[in-house]
């Protein structure tokens, strides 16, 4: 990870790329088919891609109330939250938070790339999880 | 030889909540009443298969209504656990084994939202750490997508949410029995957006019994009954979009519901046209209308002319969750499934009161949708 950033929220779910990060996926040997996230690197089964980090926003929502803990560990103090699936080419559609946008300038199809998200904990401790924000650089 | 199945029998504990009774209280209720209603006793019954979700284990109920020495199977499917014990007290009957059954749910969840966790679902700690497992955030995508490809606008929404509470008026086991607007629909809190409050379902509290018969046994007993012509449970097909999927093929598929209602109508040897009354999965307002093209009954889009024609309502040409559905009566997760089952007995029987659907009806149509990708299809005969 780039010195910015505390340690990822687990195992096999991204690694640095560039300057921010990619998220790992798996790719059944057999069948060539893509699954995230990825499967324990040990699993010989299948091996560790790395997905494309640029797509389109597929649906949305938001979420509205803070979700029931557990399994969310999030801090108790809540804050309405974007989510969505992002379709990226060639590879699959993938479920995340949307990030740095405005709720009501979502839209189905708008480009989004991959970014890191610090994550709070309940105990105060932060880790990085994944997120999709709007892709400026990206041809309309 | 393979027997005709009957259902002789229904029994419901109302839905909503019930703070001095237990679930399996509740489910005790149901069975007691099916039985008093059809003029049995539980020395009748030679087998049961029950479930609940969140409630216990449906075979201690034995204490309760006699230690019959019986085989009761406990169910735990589930969204699909009350559809499943039909399923199993329905095959049990066609196998010729016995010639009188039972299939009950039940169920009591605390107040709010579901809280899954992950592991049970073979998902990683972090999707659920990070807020992304919830029911609720992907019925909002599911529909957000679908309205974006065909047309359905809020205003739709609202009118599924509208009908479901004016029939709940006039179900004395529904939950919310009080009309509620589409002005106050469309403007109460947004929960996961485009769904506001009144637009989803709540987990609640019920119970739901039913007494299965082979043909002799129904036609020995002499009770109003409905023929079972299709009882089918399905699992997901590849590319299909379901509860807690961090991630989707970009090939898309069909779905549970789309599976199971092609095999039950096939079991039944009748189609989506020949159907007079429909309970479908509504957990929030959109999912009935998806539910509506999933199992056949329209094409994507077409539910927009449906809802401005009033063709779902009460009156018209397919009424749809005619008790005012999940939206109307909460979700008990045990006990929800048997309910649209029980709505379909009292309908084709004549005995639903003043939500009564006019006219001769003769088939009527189930169908229950849950995590992680199952539905649950029956189809009934007067």
């Amino acid at each position: 990870m780039p010195e910015t950033m505390s340690i990822p929220i687990a195992d096999d779910l991204i690694c640095p790329y560039g300057a921010g990060i990619a998220l790992l996926a798996s790719r059944d040997r057999a069948t060539g088919r893509l699954s995230f996230p990825a499967r324990p690197a040990n699993d010989t089964r299948y091996a560790q891609v790395v997905l494309p980090g640029t797509g389109r926003l597929w649906s949305w929502t938001v979420q509205r109330f803070r979700p029931k803990s557990p399994p969310y560990a999030g801090p108790e103090a809540f804050e309405p939250y974007a989510v969505g699936y992002i379709e990226l080419d060639d590879a699959l559609i993938v479920e995340a938070r949307l990030v740095d946008v405005a709720f009501d300038a979502l839209e189905i199809g708008m480009a989004m790339r991959v970014v890191p998200l610090p994550f709070m904990l309940a105990d105060g401790t932060s880790r990085t999880s994944f997120g999709f924000a709007p892709d400026k650089g990206a041809q309309a | 030889m393979s027997e005709d199945v009957f259902i002789v029998g229904v029994g419901i504990h109302p839905f909503g909540r019930t703070p001095g009774l237990s679930g399996l209280q509740q489910g005790v209720f149901a069975v007691r009443q099916a039985l008093d209603r059809a003029g049995l006793s539980w020395p009748d019954v030679q087998f049961a298969f029950g479930g609940s979700d969140a409630a216990g284990n449906a075979d201690t109920m034995v204490s309760e209504l006699g230690l019959t020495g019986i085989p009761f199977i406990n169910v735990a499917n589930g969204c699909a656990t009350g559809g499943s014990a039909m399923f199993g007290a329905y095959s049990t009957i066609k196998s010729g084994e016995f010639d009188l059954g039972l299939a009950v749910g039940f169920d009591k969840h605390p107040r709010g939202s579901f809280s899954p966790l992950p592991a049970d679902w073979g998902l990683p700690d972090w999707y659920g750490e990070t807020g992304l497992m919830l029911t609720t955030q992907f019925f909002a995508m599911k529909i957000r997508r679908y309205m974006s490809l065909y047309g359905i606008t809020p205003p739709m929404l609202g009118a599924v949410a509208e009908k479901a509470f004016a029939n709940g008026v006039l179900a004395d086991h529904a939950w919310r029995r009080e009309a509620v607007d589409i002005d106050t629909i469309l403007n109460s809190q947004m929960v996961s957006d485009p769904l506001t409050k009144f637009m989803f379902c709540s987990p609640g509290e019920g119970a739901v019994a039913l007494l299965l018969a082979s043909g002799r046994k129904a036609r020995e007993l002499g009770l109003p009954a409905v023929r079972l012509r299709a009882a089918a449970v399905r699992t997901r097909p590849p590319g299909s979009f379901e509860v807690f999927s961090p991630a989707l093929d970009l090939e898309r598929g069909g779905s549970p519901t789309s599976v199971a209602s092609q095999a039950a109508f096939a079991m039944a040897g009748v189609g989506p046209e020949d159907i007079d009354i429909a309970q479908l999965q509504d957990t929030e307002a959109g999912a009935e209308i998806m539910h509506m093209a999933e199992n056949g009954f329209c094409a994507d889009g077409d539910q927009a002319a449906w809802i401005a024609e009033g063709r779902t309502r009460i009156d018209g040409r397919l009424p749809v969750n005619t008790d005012g559905g999940c939206l109307a009566c909460g979700e008990p997760i045990g006990a929800s499934g048997l309910r649209q089952v029980y709505e379909n007995y009292v309908q084709l029987t004549g005995q639903a009161g003043a939500r009564q659907v006019p006219g001769k009806i003769r088939l009527g149509y189930s169908h229950v949708y849950g995590a992680p990708g199952v539905s649950a299809v029956a189809i009934v005969e007067r």
